[in-house]
């Protein structure tokens, strides 16, 4: 065995104990090791990467002493490296652009707090990826829910307080189905870990009698993993949660904690039940329903708000929508346009929350619309950033957008009813898409001299500048150079079973 | 024939019940302690379906007492240690919520959350 095989499990630990080790740091102490664990995690992952790119199959790392039916395992192919490098990246680039934004919310004595619940957050998705132990995964579901609502409550205002009761309340309705569906799953096979599992029901799905338990317990864990990344009509709580709790918090949230449940999910789907019985069960039928309701609802919701903040927010419900409608297509094209839109929704989200931050700051802190006239001009940077951000989400070709809803198009085609459901949603929620995002831009580059806003040079905060143009590359990259990712993900999804 | 299985079967069935009134708590409820009971309650209900689960009847707990008897003694203890971990997550849960119903309560004075909700939109935050 290399070392390299043993990098996923330290990068867990690292995270894992960076966190209570910050809590006896300053604030500027924790912010430092908190950056450098994140890129030093980073870079263990892009090694793992490379190990399994070069040996072309995944590989299984036993935690402890015990042999597979009774010990903890971690189970690294292709793209929960790929994943777990990208996460690193989008959340180091969301802390460096909300930095400023955070010392001036955060009562600085508890400064260090933040970065403890950043670590967690880290190591909780890091475990979401790799494990292959389904109970373990629902534990660090918890820690997730945990340090999420701990990020969103640390700016304090009533506000951020109702915010994360009402996260709290439907994350706990969605882990509570969550335990019950794995619990069902350990009773129909007497396994835990994903792979053993597999094999059991494989033994037992063509009989009668386990048929209605099996969809019983999926259903179960699909609707709690739905709830916890905020599929349509579980949404409420999003905006508010999203809309007033830090930059960096509204940005990792919105762009890494819903994607890591998501995962979680395409790992049940193709390593514990197998996506055999997934193509055949209603399910999936009824993640498209609501997927297709998320888009348009979610974009409705977004034109009618009058807070740039809650606007975007809105638009991640409606981001979720198109990544369930994928699931919903029952297909592998289907997944990996999913996957794919999830790689291009965090990159923009995240711009879009730290670009959005940058025009507010310009335009007196103020977040409505009728204030933020003629940002654009006041911050150059930010304003190209948003439109970069905005083209993106609407579909613009040579951005990520553009790309991911090619590949659902071309999922669909092969489908003989669903095509033309997603044909009509693509289309409408597009149009949607373009009302709201493109409303925004001409207002940032309509000029207005009564405003009396500051304006921001590039130079002026040069870590948000940073952050910025880090961001769009990554926009442009995921936009331009499409292929290898995507056969990454194909080559990721042939390794996940 | 199915009503048969449900009476011979009522462990799991009560614990089904109970998860959907705990369930329905949480999610109804105004109160926000009366949630946080609904929600020890859905999360008991899972426990006890999973330590039914893992109870066969006239073994003993696998803990040795005067030397090992066969595997036939004992119940499998896996599940037992499900219910021990999940109790320390809900715990953990439970009292992120109470902290934050104290923080709610010291500011608005109420424990409604829609009312919570009505007097925030009134503050214009």
């Amino acid at each position: 065995m290399s070392f390299v095989q043993n990098l996923p499990f330290i990068s867990i630990i690292l995270s894992l104990f960076s966190g209570p080790f910050s809590s006896i740091l300053s604030g500027k102490w924790a912010k430092r090791v908190n950056y450098t664990v994140m890129l030093l995690i980073g870079l263990m992952n892009l090694l793992v990467f490379q190990f399994v790119l070069q040996t072309g199959e995944s590989y299984v790392y036993m935690m402890g002493h015990f042999p597979a039916p009774w010990g903890n395992e971690i189970r690294v192919g292709v793209l929960e490296a790929f994943l777990a490098v990208f996460f690193c990246c989008i959340m180091f680039l969301c802390m460096i652009g909300g930095e400023k934004d955070r010392e001036e919310y955060v009562e600085s004595g508890k400064m260090n707090l933040y970065y403890i619940m950043v670590n967690l957050l880290l190591c909780s998705l890091l475990a979401l990826i790799y494990t292959n132990d389904i109970f373990t995964a629902y534990v660090f579901v918890e820690i997730n829910t945990i340090s999420a609502c701990g990020l969103i409550m640390i700016r304090q205002n009533g506000r951020t307080l109702e915010a994360s009761m009402r996260y709290m309340i439907m994350s706990l309705l969605g882990s509570g189905l969550l335990l019950l569906g794995i619990c069902f799953l350990y009773d129909l096979t007497g396994q835990l870990l994903m792979s053993n599992i597999k094999e059991a029901v494989l033994q037992v799905s063509h009989l009668p009698e386990y048929r209605m338990p099996l969809m019983v317990s999926l259903g179960f864990i699909s609707v709690g993993l739905a709830i916890k990344s905020a599929l349509y009509p579980f949404h409420t709580w999003l905006p508010d949660a999203y809309g007033y709790s830090t930059v960096s918090s509204a940005a990792i949230l919105s762009s890494l904690v819903s994607k890591g449940y998501i995962f979680l999910l395409i790992k049940i789907f193709y390593r514990v039940i197998g996506f055999d019985i997934i193509e055949k069960s209603k399910v999936i039928h009824i993640l498209f329903v609501f997927g297709i309701a998320g888009m348009i609802m979610g974009s409705l919701s977004a034109i009618q708000e009058n807070n740039i903040r809650r606007m975007i927010a809105y638009s991640s419900v409606a981001q979720i929508g198109y990544i369930y409608m994928g699931f919903g297509l029952g297909t592998t094209a289907g997944f990996t346009a999913s996957i794919y839109h999830i790689f291009s929704h965090a990159a923009t989200k995240s711009l879009l929350f730290v670009a959005a931050s940058g025009i507010t700051d310009a335009s007196g802190d103020s977040t409505t619309f009728s204030d933020l006239t003629g940002a654009g001009f006041r911050n150059k940077l930010a304003g190209i950033a948003f439109t970069v951000g905005s083209l993106s989400m609407v579909g613009f070709p040579m951005f990520s957008g553009f790309i991911s809803k090619i590949l659902f198009a071309q999922a669909a085609v092969g489908h003989t009813y669903k095509i033309l459901p997603t044909f009509i949603a693509l289309a409408i929620s597009t149009i949607l898409n373009a009302i709201y995002f493109m409303k925004t831009v001409i207002r940032l580059y309509t000029p207005d001299k009564k405003n009396k806003g500051r304006c921001i040079r590039i130079m002026d905060e040069k870590r948000k500048s940073l952050a910025l143009l880090l961001f769009i590359v990554l926009n442009f990259i995921l936009g331009l150079s499409s292929e290898p990712i995507i056969h990454i993900i194909e080559m990721g999804l042939g390794m996940i079973a | 024939m199915n009503v048969v299985n449900l009476l011979q079967n009522y462990e799991e069935a009560v614990a089904m019940i109970l998860f959907g009134i705990g369930f329905s708590n949480l999610l109804l409820q105004k109160n926000l302690i009366k949630k946080i009971v609904g929600l020890n309650i859905m999360d008991t209900a899972t426990y006890l379906f999973l330590a039914l689960k893992g109870y066969i009847k006239g073994r003993k707990a696998p803990i040795v007492v005067g030397g090992v008897q066969s595997v036939k003694a004992y119940i499998n203890p896996i599940p037992s240690g499900l219910v021990l971990t999940g109790i320390v997550v809900s715990v953990s849960v439970t009292a992120l919520m109470l902290s934050l119903t104290i923080r709610l309560y010291r500011r608005y004075h109420t424990l409604d959350l829609d009312e919570i909700s009505i007097r925030l939109r009134r503050e214009g935050l």
